[in-house]
């Protein structure tokens, strides 16, 4: 390779912008899960009202590309932000790509963690509630300690294929300027004039990503799936 | 919300429209092609044919779709005796990459839905199609692939509203798209609710249409799984 060893000396850079993207992936998990738990509980309430809010949640961020999103929220979010600053006589806001991804990535796959939690929950067996509340426990407990550790369990499968999705689409944040490994391979590429080089290189850091995952969470699975006996096929 | 942009913008919505359906379209039926073919080489049991399938799939699932379309429509450029050859014209449209980076990545995806789908046939369809004396040829277009496609049904349902979105992603390599006209009326007016509002109603309005329409289809192909409706007369009569 031309200019030197790895990656004719533009591997570091590259990941040092990798840094950036499995920061943006975590944090969006994070927030990701906090709305998936609050609309999964809203989704399963008795309350009428909640119910239906969180089902527009879920309807409407399912029926729109991510991409749309993102770019919405970034330059809404700029507009908006300078629109009321503007009415403080605060100077131009630069809002900062890292929060409008982390923020999007994480408002959207919450629609699809909403159902991920909510098919856990509800494959958890009643009686296990309703044993809990017999003895006593406050909802507050019996949610603690009953339901949300056997939820786990269940929600594995499904949390692990959204975290799968959700890091791809890291990539997109890219798009709206954030300096992330995508970023990086672009100027890269730009630089050396050999982009397929520098794409491909970034095609194997995500696959190795991806399958890094994989085996975690297959890990993962085998740990919280002690002593549940599966069907003998 | 000023309406008079969007009735200006609505040219331009109609065109993008147009290109995103047609780049859905022909990405969804090439990949289907493509995935009928290699889902069946994916549950052979000779490996060198079920390995480089499973290969194909692996890294296709496992990058961004938006890379793979960096390297297709960016990439192949670096080629000299790409650039230098009669198909180059092709490899330098956006639309030609975008299809192509589409259509494989939706590939990759339903070969291992139909896999799976293949993998569940029942024991017993395959040993009665046997018994009646139907060579492979005849058991996989009679059998195993009507059942397949049936059980997979709900899923690529789910699979082509996923490539409706991903059509988005063309925008970024300068095809004039839904998305792409949403950033250009907003960079035109800087309005965000009537650029990419508008645009996310069309997004939506497509989604749910195409949700309905693969209800009615497993409503059809998969009616003998439908919950038997109360008071449904066998045509039994009483002794």
């Amino acid at each position: 390779m031309p200019g030197g060893p790895f990656l004719g000396g533009y591997g570091p850079a590259l990941l040092g912008g990798l840094a950036a993207t499995l920061q943006i992936a975590a944090a969006s998990l994070a927030v990701a899960t906090v709305f998936g738990l609050l609309g999964a509980f809203a989704k399963l309430s008795g309350n009428t009202a909640l119910r239906g809010v969180a089902a527009t949640y879920t309807t409407l961020i399912r029926g729109v590309p991510e991409l749309l999103l993102l770019l919405a929220v970034f330059y809404g979010g700029q507009t908006g932000l300078n629109a009321l600053g503007g009415l403080f006589g605060w100077d131009y806001i630069d809002v900062n790509p890292f929060v409008a991804g982390v923020l999007t990535l994480g408002f959207i796959f919450g629609a699809y963690l909403t159902e991920t939690f909510r098919g856990a929950m509800l494959a958890i067996p009643r009686g296990q509630a309703e044993a809990a509340q017999a003895f006593g426990f406050a909802p507050w407990r019996v949610l603690w300690r009953i339901t949300l550790p056997q939820m786990v369990r269940h929600a594995i499968p499904g949390f692990a294929n959204n975290w799968l999705v959700m890091l791809k689409a890291t990539a997109l944040v890219s798009v709206i300027g954030l300096d992330d490994v995508v970023h990086r391979a672009g100027l890269a590429a730009a630089a050396t004039r050999q982009p397929f080089t520098f794409y491909a290189a970034l095609a194997v850091i995500y696959l190795g990503i991806t399958s890094l995952s994989l085996l975690a969470l297959k890990a993962l699975n085998r740990r919280f799936s002690l002593g549940v006996r599966t069907a003998e096929l | 919300m000023d309406w008079s942009i969007v009735a200006d913008a609505l040219p331009k919505f109609a065109l993008g429209l147009q290109v995103t359906l047609a780049l859905l379209a022909a990405s969804v039926v090439t990949g289907l092609a493509l995935s009928i073919p290699l889902a069946v080489a994916r549950v052979s049991a000779r490996r060198w044919l079920a390995w480089p399938v499973l290969g194909f799939t692996y890294a296709l699932r496992g990058t961004p779709l938006l890379v793979q379309l960096f390297m297709i429509y960016f990439g192949l450029a670096q080629f000299a005796w790409l650039r230098d050859s009669l198909v180059w014209p092709l490899f330098k449209s956006a639309w030609f990459c975008s299809w192509m980076a589409l259509s494989l990545n939706t590939t990759a995806y339903t070969t291992e839905m139909l896999a799976g789908a293949l993998r569940a046939t029942p024991h017993g369809e395959l040993e009665a199609a046997r018994a009646a004396g139907m060579g492979p040829g005849t058991v996989l277009r009679r059998i195993l692939l009507p059942g397949a496609l049936r059980r997979a049904l709900p899923q690529y349902g789910n699979e082509v509203v996923l490539m409706l979105h991903a059509t988005s992603l063309a925008s970024t390599v300068s095809l004039v798209e839904l998305t792409r006209v949403a950033r250009d009326v907003y960079e035109d007016h800087f309005v965000v609710t009537e650029a990419f509002g508008t645009v996310g109603v069309f997004y939506f309005v497509l989604t749910f249409l195409l949700v309905g329409g693969f209800r009615l289809l497993e409503r059809r192909y998969l009616r003998h799984l439908a919950p038997k409706r109360a008071g449904a007369d066998l045509g039994m009569k009483p002794a």
